[in-house]
């Protein structure tokens, strides 16, 4: 009897530990941005052409910056989620267009309506590479002092928002 | 030689140097390298990185949009002055330490690099106290001298042995 208890208790042991390998997604990389400030740029506005917005002018207010593009799919599906996001009014929400065509923003904007408080360009994608973009959509909170506290790879959900980042902003508002 | 021949000679070149031909298409896709030296070093970099996008791929592998990004960002601060140290601090810094393929050494690593090293001590461990039981096992005499005194004595049927 002892000779099969530790076989199966090794086997047991690394079922279990297979098993919780499996439930990891190996796309959440976690990012060394957090608790980091937020890499400083100055990039022009989609909308309003001639001016420019830089992350300094966000200083005293938490704000969430989200990575999107009219060329990606999972952006759309995040979209009413970002949409009810910003009629909540929680926090200001700011795009970064990514590796876009300026045509093809405003026109995606146009049709599924416009959740940003103003949309940033970046066209060759290197501020994207600055707040290490990997996968888009992205989306960052940025409290008071500009520096990042949560990154979410991949759309948000209904459920990360509430979750997650409605209370951490909250929370960050009241610090 | 008969026109014939030469015919079926000019197809069998034509066709060996189509042959030799073939792998020189196949390779990575490599921006026009203006500079051989540079581009030797960006991709040897490129090879010690990981493809975020691909995640199994190495950045000098991959086609992903970021990959060549990467891959020119690599370029442009050699050409800088950067040295391979500074990139991989500079990815590190934006995608953590799981772009590099070769992991550091440090607290959380520390069962990666040490766990393959701690098993295979530990398997040998276990064969060779094994391996050692049963050498053991096999010198002990199958039967003691008592034993055998009174195997001799029931074979040589003497009833009393038998309740001894």
């Amino acid at each position: 009897m002892n000779r099969f208890l530790l076989p199966l208790g090794i086997f047991v042991a690394l079922v279990a530990l297979l098993a919780a390998g499996l439930t990891l997604n190996p796309r959440e990389v976690p990012s060394p941005l957090i608790g980091k400030p937020a890499p400083p740029f100055e990039l022009p506005l989609l909308q309003q052409s001639g001016k420019s917005f830089s992350p300094r002018e966000m200083q005293g207010k938490v704000w969430v910056l989200n990575v999107w593009a009219s060329w990606c799919a999972a952006c759309r599906e995040e979209h009413p989620v970002l949409t009810d996001f910003a009629k909540s009014g929680a926090a200001p929400l700011y795009g970064l267009n990514y590796k876009d065509k300026r045509e093809d923003a405003i026109a995606w904007l146009g049709r599924y309506g416009d959740p940003y408080a103003a949309s940033i360009v970046d066209v060759d994608g290197r501020v994207g590479i600055d707040y290490g973009v990997y996968g888009v959509p992205e989306t960052y909170v940025i409290d008071k002092r500009g520096v990042i506290r949560y990154k979410r790879i991949g759309p948000v959900t209904p459920a990360i928002l509430k979750e997650k980042i409605v209370p951490l902003i909250a929370e960050l508002n009241r610090a | 030689m008969k026109p014939e021949k030469a015919t079926r000679d000019s197809l069998l070149v034509l066709s060996i140097v189509l042959l030799i031909g073939g792998p020189a298409w196949a390779g990575e896709a490599q921006p026009a390298a203006a500079d051989p030296v540079l581009e030797e070093r960006v991709t040897a970099l490129a090879t010690e990185l990981r493809c975020l996008v691909c995640q199994n791929q190495t950045l000098a592998d991959s086609n992903a949009p970021l990959a060549v990004d990467l891959r020119n960002q690599i370029r442009e601060r050699m050409r800088e002055g950067a040295s391979e140290r500074d990139i991989i601090g500079f990815m590190v810094e934006r995608y953590g330490d799981f772009v590099l393929y070769r992991p550091p050494w440090k607290a959380t690593t520390l069962l990666l690099w040490i766990g393959p090293i701690v098993l295979m001590i530990g398997g040998l461990a276990a064969l060779f106290y094994r391996l050692a039981r049963r050498r053991r096992e096999l010198a002990k005499p199958e039967l003691s001298g008592e034993e055998r005194a009174r195997a001799a004595a029931l074979l040589a049927g003497d009833p009393g042995a038998e309740k001894r």
